[in-house]
């Protein structure tokens, strides 16, 4: 049988090579639903490689946010959008040079980040969940909510402003706009709608009952 | 290692056939009872020909789906098109997975399995965006593009539904959150009571989540003729067909395990005594309770599709947004509050 953690290498080495794979597609295929998809599947591997490493909260979580709910949004936008597959290549060759300034300094950046991380010498500390004995979530959930109580609270609070300040942006108010309350319908009623009016016949009834021809009174008036 | 092959391979392969193959049987059987119920509701008889009772009328219409044609349409995404259905059903089937049938009757005894029942019914609206944006047509395209939105929007409200019970059940975990609603007060120990606003959005986003009537806009026939599967005939058609229902029948099973204490009995608590093993589940729990009850949530399904006419557009929207989040984010606050100052008797397991 295959050793567990030469099979876990496996596993590791196969993710890694879809997301990356996927991550290439993403920018090289021309039509763009396609690239969004392929986006998707990037999300996908690197929630199976979260998942090696034990992170399953943060697997599942970037499946439900960011494949479930942001990428169905993108994909919506893109439908919609219909691009013209030529005018998104024009730019390619005259933008290639900022993007590769953009990559190398993003490349400085990390190897900077291992750099340090490596002088110092911080070793990578056993995993916290399996010391206290609880699953990865409820360790992060406990972790979140007492330790770090303030810095999440600051973080939900910025989502909230931020919230907010993009329905204020998008928010017009137009004087000619018509709607309806739903309230409004629920409690109409039917006296509201339709008046009963109680009149007197206009013709009196007829006294000889004659048999007509059928069709005879809608010709006279 | 032969012992571990069978152990790691064959038994659960074993175990997802006994819960795959008799969810395909309850979609089939499902339909016909759809038919019928729908049926006498109109004052008429509802499938009778095929078979004793029409009761072989579901396998009819399968066989005809099976050997129809399976239809490209001109300068569809072909590749796209036939990954669509697909995509559908998995996540359908999927989350199956983690659903507690009963004590130790668990395919995965997962710690964040409802987070992983989140994640798999977020995944279905990929296959009915796909559908539509693939097919080539605008009818479809309408139609995924109600579909996403709806789906998304009651996915918050179910979410938030999920955050009480959580809250109460102080866990993630689908057999945790059965355990939690054990007691001594029979029925009145399960959450649907401390919870009854949240149970009721629940499932009513779970109709919505499902695109089925009065929520079903994103196939809405009178608009636009069928929707996200216009274009699709035969066997892709029917594997649409498939997903749809397993998920309304997931939905019924979610409500009960969440609200109703999934297999717990009723009776718990009322009655101690012991006759005999075949009888004992009537008031200590069995799965057959949780069948029982997840029949009486599909039921719900079809009476709603037979007595409501279907929502506006705008007016689904706003039920969601405007009446379901606020009243569930409210609840989930109540629900804190509840766990905090212990005014909900929480059962710690049998």
């Amino acid at each position: 049988m295959i050793d567990p953690n030469l099979f876990q290498l496996i596993c590791f080495y196969a993710f890694g090579v879809v997301t990356v794979g996927a991550a290439l597609a993403v920018i090289t295929l021309k039509n763009s639903v396609h690239a969004v998809l392929a986006l998707v599947l990037t999300f996908f591997s690197t929630a199976c490689i979260w998942l090696l490493a034990e992170a399953e909260f943060l697997a599942i979580a970037l499946i439900v946010v960011y494949v479930g709910a942001v990428m169905v949004l993108f994909l919506f936008v893109v439908m919609m959008l219909d691009i013209k597959q030529e005018q998104v290549r024009e730019g390619f060759i005259r933008y290639l040079p900022v993007g590769i300034v953009v990559a190398l300094v993003m490349l400085v950046e990390m190897l900077a980040l291992i750099g340090v991380r490596a002088m110092q010498a911080i070793p990578m500390g056993a995993n916290p969940a399996a010391a206290a004995g609880m699953s990865n979530t409820a360790w992060l959930g406990t972790a979140l909510y007492t330790q770090y109580l303030l810095p999440f609270e600051i973080a939900a609070l910025i989502l909230t402003v931020g919230v907010v300040a993009a329905v204020a942006l998008t928010l017009r108010q137009r004087a000619d706009r018509r709607h309806e309350s739903a309230s409004q319908q629920v409690r109409v009623n039917a006296r509201d709608r339709v008046r009963i009016v109680k009149m007197a016949a206009e013709q009196p009834a007829r006294t000889t009952a004659q048999p007509q021809q059928p069709g005879d009174q809608e010709a006279k008036p | 290692m032969g012992e571990q092959i069978l152990n790691q391979l064959v038994w659960p392969i074993i175990y997802i056939l006994c819960i795959a193959v008799p969810l395909i049987l309850a979609v089939a059987m499902f339909v016909y009872w759809e038919r019928k119920v729908i049926g006498w509701m109109h004052v008429r008889m509802g499938p009778n020909k095929i078979g004793p009772l029409g009761l072989l009328q579901a396998f009819a219409d399968v066989v005809k789906l099976l050997i129809k044609e399976v239809i490209l349409p001109s300068s569809a995404n072909r590749f796209l098109y036939y990954l669509a259905p697909l995509l559908a059903l998995v996540p359908a089937f999927a989350a199956w997975a983690v659903i507690p049938f009963g004590e130790r009757m668990v395919l995965s005894n997962a710690n964040a399995g409802v987070l992983y029942l989140l994640a798999m019914t977020s995944l279905g609206v990929y296959g009915i965006i796909l559908a539509g944006w693939a097919s080539n047509s605008r009818y479809a395209l309408l139609g995924a593009m109600r579909s996403a939105a709806q789906v998304i929007s009651y996915e918050l409200a179910m979410g938030l539904c999920l955050v009480c019970v959580l809250v109460l059940a102080g866990s993630l975990n689908l057999t945790d959150i059965v355990h939690a609603q054990a007691g001594g007060k029979g029925f009145l120990d399960w959450f649907w009571l401390p919870l009854l606003p949240v149970f009721v959005i629940y499932f009513i986003s779970g109709v919505a989540e499902t695109n089925r009537a009065p929520f079903d806009v994103a196939e809405g026939e009178s608009e636009i003729v069928a929707g996200f599967h216009v274009e699709y005939s035969g066997s892709a058609f029917a594997i649409f067909f498939l997903a749809e229902y397993a998920n309304m029948i997931l939905v019924s099973f979610l409500a009960s395990v969440l609200f109703l204490g999934g297999w717990l009995s009723p009776f718990q608590g009322w009655i101690t005594a012991d006759v005999s093993p075949w009888v004992n589940w009537i008031w200590t729990g069995g799965f057959i309770w949780l069948f029982i009850k997840a029949f009486l949530f599909a039921f719900m399904f079809l009476w709603f599709r037979a007595s409501f006419p279907r929502y506006r557009y705008d007016q689904i929207m706003r039920l969601g947004w405007k009446v379901f989040i606020p009243i569930a984010i409210a609840w989930v606050l109540v629900a804190g509050c509840m766990k905090y100052f212990g005014w909900v008797s929480i059962g710690t397991g049998v």
